[in-house]
């Protein structure tokens, strides 16, 4: 009987090929990170359980994402001074601070590498099954425990194999696929499962597509989100294919359930307020006015997404009144979409670029809205309050149709464009 | 942990997400108490409020979906409440709120059966819940969570390990 790619990775770790779905095993996890926001409590928890050291600091990595720049200088303080203790009194060499999203970061900067387990104290953790890693959030009890033990328990999960056939049209993204995905399984659909794709859509989509897809599977429930390990991801890892081949799906592995999609025959979506998984096509919700667009967070910050919204912008100017904001998800696509020339056609479109971090999509200064506000966001979360008031309301698509819809003042679809006079 | 929780019930949907039980903007408040404050404040106003310690929360499916929080479990806890029962629970808030004490139940029906208000009981020596005249069986939890639940939480257990290998290394 062959295994599940997240079988496989949990075997890779423990050594031990006797594992079930439902077994609970415990590894040691190559890589764990931790964001700003939590370092306060992990090292309450450190202190609490009592350890006085962490066991493995070379395994850490502590990203300052959420709270640098400060926002409010009566509370964020402590997290970056909590987060500097981590390096100093816990001996974690390993941090990046202000220089981009963690989880954009963990994949850019190699942390999260093909055929490894990572966990991370952050929900869209999954993001790294992208490039082939098991990786998985927890809360701060449980990175202490990490940090003091090197070990973690999970339960082996049952898994869905996603099966992507043909080629996505042109303005339809893997944005388009993953909100598609979550909409058909809904907010629980995935619940402690491992969400895998393959097929020759799957090998089609590039890292920064996959990536994209797996950060957003976590909507689902999905414990975590995988692809198979290719030429691709070789390339992207600087790593021999042969290495990591057997990143590959079993033809004769047990899946719960199986779903296939033709990418050909995919219309953008759109996820309305106030649930990831109130998905539709795009024409269900075309002419919806809108104050604001935000492109950016861990789903859709990389270069390749800010190619996209270049394209539709450039030489065009968004809809009076209406706010743009644009944030690259990292330093590394700051800098690339200053040369490539996408900052100057967002400036010139009257975008307002912010520095790569969370921003509105956590919560954080600035672009909140007020009651009754309508922003089309490219992040991954729509919930209510999230990012403003309880009573605005938060759309979600691709860049593509986030430019587009800027350009229009109101939900279009990339192809309409042609149609619009500005 | 007690063996038996008894209090009200306060009823809630499917779906309840780690910003409703508590938003991001109340994360960075400088105290668990400020923070309790706020816990389901865009769902019911008065939760904070009103709540009183052994009241017990009954959901829908998919219970504390959405961000790694730890804060959120942790608001409930500091407002009184020890016990949830849902339909299901999102992966990471199931970790969190065992790992800080809180004991979870699987249950399908109790949300449908039961109203607003009304009183629970449960046992968890015997494996039940009782409420409005009715009595449901408590599914089995695996042994190791079964342990850190027992220890009180992941605090109390790596504590009481890393106390007796301290004793032990003496």
């Amino acid at each position: 009987m062959g295994h599940t790619l997240v079988e496989k990775l949990m075997i890779k770790n423990t050594g031990d090929d006797s594992i079930r779905p439902g077994d609970i095993v415990i590894v040691n996890p190559d890589c764990y990170m931790i964001i700003d926001a939590y370092s306060p409590s992990v090292i309450n928890k450190l202190e609490e359980m009592g350890f006085d050291k962490v066991l493995c600091p070379e395994k850490a990595v502590v990203v300052f994402d959420h709270l640098l720049p400060v926002g409010n200088p009566s509370n964020d303080p402590l997290f970056i001074s909590k987060s500097v203790e981590l390096r100093e009194k816990y001996k974690i060499q390993t941090t990046e601070k202000g220089t981009g999203i963690s989880h954009t970061l963990m994949h850019e900067k190699r942390y999260a590498k093909p055929g490894t387990i990572v966990t991370a104290t952050d929900s869209h953790t999954t993001t790294y099954g992208g490039g082939g890693c098991l990786s998985t959030g927890i809360g701060y009890s449980d990175m202490a425990a990490v940090l003091g033990t090197d070990e973690l328990w999970l339960k082996v999960p049952n898994a869905i194999k996603i099966v992507l056939e043909g080629k996505l049209k042109p303005h339809v993204t893997a944005k388009d696929i993953v909100l598609k995905v979550v909409g058909d399984l809904k907010a629980d659909g995935g619940q402690y499962k491992s969400l895998e794709f393959t097929g020759p859509g799957a090998q089609q989509l590039s890292m920064q597509a996959r990536y994209t897809i797996c950060n957003m599977a976590l909507e689902a429930g999905a414990k975590c989100a995988l692809f198979e390990a290719d030429d691709k991801t070789a390339e992207y890892f600087d790593m021999d294919l042969d290495e990591i081949r057997w990143i590959q799906v079993d033809e004769d592995a047990e899946y719960e359930s199986v779903m296939t999609y033709d990418l050909g025959q995919l219309e953008p979506q759109i996820a309305k307020p106030k649930g990831v998984d109130d998905v539709y096509d795009i024409s269900k919700a075309i002419g919806t006015k809108i104050d604001e667009v935000f492109i950016g967070s861990c789903t859709n910050g990389s270069i390749e997404d800010m190619a996209v919204a270049a394209d539709i912008l450039k030489g065009k100017t968004i809809s009076p009144y209406l706010k743009l904001v644009v944030i690259p998800a990292s330093n590394k696509v700051f800098k690339e979409s200053i040369e490539l020339g996408y900052i100057e056609t967002f400036l010139k479109a009257g975008a307002t670029v912010s520095h790569p971090s969370c921003g509105l999509c956590a919560g954080f200064p600035f672009g909140l809205l007020s009651d009754g506000e309508v922003v089309l966001s490219t992040s991954n979360r729509n919930f209510i309050g999230r990012m403003g008031t309880k009573d605005s309301f938060i759309y979600l698509s691709s860049p593509a149709v986030a430019a587009a819809s800027a350009l229009a003042g109101e939900i279009v679809s990339p192809d309409m464009l042609e149609l619009l006079t500005h | 942990m007690a063996n038996i929780q008894s209090g009200r019930i306060w009823l809630l949907p499917d779906d309840v997400d780690t910003d409703v039980i508590l938003a991001v903007r109340h994360l960075f408040l400088p105290t668990a108490e400020e923070r309790a404050r706020h816990a389901l404040e865009n769902l019911i106003p008065n939760f904070a409020t009103d709540v009183i310690a052994g009241d017990v929360i009954v959901a829908g499916k998919n219970f504390g979906c959405g961000s790694s929080r730890e804060y959120a479990p942790e608001a409930l806890y500091d407002c009184g409440i020890s016990c949830i029962v849902a339909k299901s629970f999102a992966r990471i808030f199931y970790r969190n709120a065992i790992n800080i004490g809180i004991s979870l139940v699987e249950n399908a029906d109790i949300q449908d059966e039961c109203e607003d208000g009304d009183l629970i009981t449960v046992d968890h020596e015997n494996r039940n819940i009782e409420t409005g005249g009715r009595r449901y069986e408590m599914p089995k939890v695996p042994k190791h969570l079964e342990e850190i639940f027992k220890a009180g939480g992941l605090v109390n257990y790596h504590r009481k390990r890393n106390a007796l290998s301290k004793e032990g290394g003496k």
